[in-house]
């Protein structure tokens, strides 16, 4: 993982699951200047992000979730300036949303039941735990080559046919399966931790 | 950090969907959008006729600019001319 953060520096990503050629505090950082180009990395980062947790977490239906997104977005532009630790926007992001989602179910719950049901805001835990997961799985993929960030992305979070990934990438069908494998071996040798040196 | 083997990863990595193109488009547009906005309460503030077409119809208003009316950006022009 540390190396993959090294990387983040320096990568340039044109494509892939999130886009990391910054660190998430001087991503912040750069927004709050007015950056908009920033501003474009930032919401491309944190999308994925803020939907899985939506509609994975909290089952919310599709109009709904669209809402819960734009609106976190909203107050992570207006709010950026509150945010007192830059390298903290993701756990704010998440914050954010959750407390977005759960007003929504709320919401609806009021319009539909008037009697003492429970509301149904309680969200799937481990399905969070494992967006959490997911998401730093997705960081480490930015210390891959971009060939392999590419055909990851398009196969397991695209869905993508090997038939779709052969024609986008020019690839012959054959060779895809391994080309995955390869790029999956890389990518865990991305997230084992370094060893750490013997204390004397 | 525990192993991660290569079917957990296959999951993990698929567990983070793209969102639609539309909302992620009009997340990053949000800057220029509040600018459109403002432009638009002014002129509405300026211009009684503009202002009564404004409150009749936000949606064509922002689209006119060409701002994507999401529920966020149209409860705050109606917030805003009201």
């Amino acid at each position: 993982m540390e190396a993959a953060r090294k990387s983040r520096e320096a990568a340039s990503r044109s494509t892939g699951a999130l886009s990391a050629e910054l660190s998430d505090a001087k991503l912040v950082a750069a927004c709050r200047g007015g950056d908009e180009g920033a501003w474009g990395t930032l919401v491309e980062r944190f999308s994925r992000y803020v939907y899985a947790i939506a509609i994975q977490g909290f089952r919310l239906q599709e109009h709904d979730a669209e809402d819960v997104f734009q609106e976190v977005f909203a107050r992570v532009f207006e709010r950026l300036d509150t945010l007192r630790e830059d390298e903290a926007v993701r756990p704010w992001i998440a914050q954010l949303t959750r407390r977005l989602c759960i007003d929504r179910l709320r919401a609806g719950s009021r319009e539909v039941t008037a009697d003492t049901e429970a509301l149904p805001d309680a969200p799937d835990e481990d399905v969070l735990a494992r967006i959490e997961e997911a998401f730093d799985v997705h960081d480490a993929m930015a210390g891959l080559p971009e060939h392999c960030r590419d055909i990851l992305d398009r196969f397991f979070a695209r869905d993508e046919s090997y038939r779709a990934i052969g024609e986008a990438l020019e690839l012959p069908a054959g060779t895809i399966a391994s080309r995955i494998s390869r790029c999956l071996a890389r990518l865990r040798e991305e997230m084992t931790p370094e060893p750490r040196p013997e204390s004397r | 950090m525990s192993a991660y083997d290569i079917e957990r990863l296959s999951r993990l990595i698929g567990m983070l969907p793209p969102a639609p193109a539309a909302w992620v488009r009009a997340a990053r547009e949000l800057p220029r959008a509040r600018r459109e906005l403002d432009s638009i309460v002014v002129r509405a503030q300026a211009d009684a006729e503009y202002r009564r077409a404004l409150v009749a119809d936000l949606e064509s208003a922002l689209r006119a600019e060409g701002v994507e009316p999401t529920s966020v950006l149209l409860d705050e022009l109606r917030r805003r001319v009201s």
